[in-house]
């Protein structure tokens, strides 16, 4: 049976750093710091992952999302760099609208959770996660998931070519 | 296991509270990436904590950051055209698909 209990202190330690930086992505003005918050954000996410036994996910989640994505974020900041001034507001006028749905939608779900565990209505695993993760996603990418695996590969592979043109604009 | 929910749910949240109240084109890309990798922490923990047999939950959490990247690449160069031809991402500005 998988410990159910205890989550220890680097969980809080992550999910402190994983929660504040995403309301500072959400809500600070300038949006240049606001990408940098979201690399710490996702970095944090990474470590999460380490805790949950997926460390082949947060080695990927480091490389393609701090790695690629947030450098092409900034990127696109520095390419629009007009709008990074701090007079231009940065919100639009249903923030209090937002607010309280969101704080709705926050209270009904851990209202669900803390019901749902108190009844004990989860279905629990019995066993651990296969030792060498790594192999098994390997092996599993090869056999049972090859199908979806190509068809990704498609996917990013029309997102990358999209992009090219989308971007090269009409005069070339 | 539900305090790993929990993280996730409020991450979402976060995710769609920047997702509405940005008028930065930008902004609201990056909150939809919160809201991706709340998404992905369900996936892990349900696979660790309910599902433990094989890694369906993990190899999910992959397919979800491939597709968030391409996402990124299309969004942000659909972003660096509404400048080019508006001189704004503002998204209340454009809205000429609106009828």
């Amino acid at each position: 049976m998988v410990e159910q209990a205890s989550v220890g202190v680097p969980f809080w330690i992550l999910s402190v750093i994983v929660l504040v930086s995403g309301f500072m992505v959400v809500s600070l003005k300038n949006i240049f710091h606001c990408a940098l918050f979201l690399i710490f954000c996702l970095t944090g996410v990474a470590g999460i992952f380490v805790l949950l036994n997926a460390e082949f996910l947060a080695a990927a989640q480091v490389l393609i999302y701090v790695g690629a994505v947030c450098t092409l974020m900034i990127f696109a900041i520095m390419l629009t760099s007009n709008m990074t001034s701090k007079k231009i507001i940065q919100t639009n006028h249903n923030a209090m609208v937002a607010f309280f749905g969101c704080m709705i939608f926050t209270v009904s779900v851990v209202a669900m959770l803390w019901i749902t565990t108190r009844d004990g209505i989860w279905h629990m695993a019995t066993e651990l996660l296969p030792e060498n993760n790594v192999l098994v996603i390997g092996q599993l990418l090869m056999t049972k998931f090859v199908v979806p695996f190509e068809v990704v590969s498609i996917v990013l592979l029309a997102a990358m070519i999209g992009a090219i043109v989308l971007a090269r604009g009409e005069k070339a | 296991m539900q305090y790993y929910l929990i993280l996730a749910a409020i991450l979402f949240a976060i995710g769609l509270f920047g997702v509405i109240t940005r008028r930065n084109t930008i902004g609201i890309l990056m909150s939809l990436e919160l809201m991706f990798n709340a998404a992905i922490i369900n996936f892990v923990t349900f696979n660790k904590y309910s599902l433990a047999e094989g890694l369906t939950g993990q190899m999910f959490g992959i397919f979800i950051i491939v597709i968030a990247a391409a996402e990124a690449t299309v969004g942000l160069a659909i972003v660096l055209l509404i400048y080019r031809n508006w001189r704004g991402i503002d998204s209340d500005n454009y809205s000429i698909m609106k009828w």
